[in-house]
């Protein structure tokens, strides 16, 4: 029985395409077929076209331009909350019994309650104006960001704490300048899988609450029944989730750099 | 107490952004008696967990199942790796608009976002749990005549079986969200809709108890699934 069985390159490539060629002409086949009504299901390069199309045209009110830069916004503000807040919160828990004593049972219940299900009060709150979405994206991101820097904290090796203490440094020096450093390896990390739950919570409170953006582009193309915007708006969430996801990866290399000795 | 201070005595915060205790009581004494959006509360959770538990457990076996394949067997990798990068990006919530497209918004729906979103934790965890598995041990059982089922079942399974469980939390806990997603965009039952029912009438009671409900039954599906991961690896430490 063969183990490791290993493919040259161009098997490799063979397979990759072979499996391309095949979803792609199953989507076509399924089409050619007409089992389904073309607006239930446009061709590939309908998509495509589709996707090119709103880069220039309008759909509900912009383009998709505009929109993928309005949902990225209100994205960039619920995280960059959730870092401002999670980051310090979690220091300090690492720093002091009693911060963590206070804040852990709270953060525990809430932790528990999908980003999702906040989306009634955010309505209730805030109507559909920006604080709905933020509240969600932060509610998304929050977690893994306090519980990274809170753990990466912990685990800093007490003789540095020590050490600062005893060359007099206070609580705020101590959090900015021993435990922070230490600490950003794991805060990193956190942050990206902060940045994955964060785009998904977004998404889902653009599908209800929100006036603009690609979520709501998307929603008024499904109560239109216009598939191919739909799979644009797909398109357009998945490729900028994965260019914020590239970007983290790469901070994280970065951060982990000294580690490797 | 801080919550009963700032809402029933000091009024700080108006009853219609944030409910008393009393009132979030009487709103859980409505749902589970009386009823509340077409259903008593047993009801609309058996619903959803129903739809989560059936869509999770198809949709995981048969994402381990690949994850496997995947993970012995190169030419299989090479074939399905390229559809799957694909569709890897896009969120399993993003799937909910395509999903009332194509299915309405009846439960074949749901079943498809929860397929969706339990999928892909499961294939690639186990996939990588697969691939953990050193080389040496592989040859090993090759060695000792280990022949195929025999292979699978006492080599790669119990190897990749840690990773396999931390992809089966990821799915439960996306199905999970999806599902109260696609319940709150459409649904005519379900914790999803009764928070949905709840944020048209303006009843913050009722959010709070419908959130409560659905944080609650997250939680023990994670338990569940942790008492499982325990019963499936008895020689891992605790």
């Amino acid at each position: 029985m063969k183990i490791n069985h290993i493919l040259g390159r161009g098997e490799w490539w063979f397979y990759t395409l072979v499996g391309l060629l095949c979803f792609f002409g199953f989507w076509y086949g399924v089409v050619a077929a007409n089992v389904t009504p073309r607006q239930f299901l446009p061709t590939p390069h309908e998509v495509l076209l589709t996707f090119i199309k709103l880069l220039h045209e309008p759909f509900s009110g912009y383009t998709l331009l505009t929109h993928i830069v309005s949902s990225f916004k209100r994205f960039l503000y619920g995280f960059l909350l959730a870092v401002a807040i999670g980051i310090p919160l979690g220091l300090l828990m690492a720093l002091s019994k009693w911060a963590d004593r206070i804040i852990t049972p709270f953060f525990e219940s809430i932790r528990f309650v999908a980003p999702i299900a906040w989306i009634p009060f955010a309505a209730l709150w805030f109507g559909t104006g920006i604080g709905g979405p933020i509240l969600i994206i932060f509610m998304g991101a929050f977690p893994p960001v306090l519980i990274n820097t809170y753990r990466g904290a912990l685990y800093v090796d007490p003789k540095y704490i020590e050490a600062a203490q005893m060359l007099g440094s206070g609580k705020v020096r101590l959090m900015s300048q021993v435990l922070l450093p230490a600490a950003i390896p794991s805060i990193v990390a956190g942050l990206r899988i902060s940045t994955g739950t964060g785009w998904q919570a977004m998404v889902g409170a653009e599908l209800i609450v929100a006036s603009s953006g690609v979520g709501y582009m998307m929603v008024n193309g499904q109560s239109n029944i216009r598939t191919d915007i739909v799979m644009s708006g797909m398109i357009a969430i998945g490729l900028v989730g994965l260019v914020i996801d590239i970007l983290l990866r790469q901070a994280e290399k970065f951060s982990t750099r000294y580690q490797e000795i | 107490m801080a919550w009963y201070g700032l809402t029933e005595w000091s009024g700080l915060i108006a009853p219609f952004r944030f409910p008393s205790p009393a009132e979030a009581w009487n709103s859980l004494k409505i749902i589970t008696f009386k009823g509340y959006g077409d259903g008593l509360l047993y009801q609309h959770v058996l619903q959803s967990v129903l739809l989560v538990t059936l869509g999770f457990l198809v949709s995981s076996s048969l994402g381990i199942l690949l994850g496997i394949l995947m993970g012995t067997n190169k030419r299989i990798e090479a074939f399905v790796n390229p559809i799957f990068l694909t569709l890897r990006p896009v969120p399993p919530l993003a799937w909910i608009p395509l999903a009332i497209v194509w299915l309405g918004l009846g439960d074949a729906a749901k079943i498809m976002v929860i397929f969706i979103a339990a999928f892909i934790p499961a294939v690639i965890n186990t996939y990588t749990g697969v691939r953990s598995i050193e080389v040496p041990q592989r040859e090993a059982a090759a060695m000792l005549g280990v022949k195929q089922l025999r292979y699978y079942r006492e080599v790669i399974l119990p190897g990749a079986l840690p990773m396999i469980f931390t992809g089966l939390r990821l799915s439960l806990q996306a199905s999970w969200t999806t599902l109260v997603a696609a319940e709150l965009i459409g649904a005519t039952f379900g914790l999803g809709s009764v928070l949905h029912q709840a944020a048209q009438d303006i009843y913050p009671g009722m959010i709070l108890v419908g959130m409560f409900t659905v944080a609650l039954c997250g939680w023990l599906m994670t338990l569940i699934l942790a008492k499982a991961e325990r019963w499936a690896m008895p020689w891992k430490p605790v």
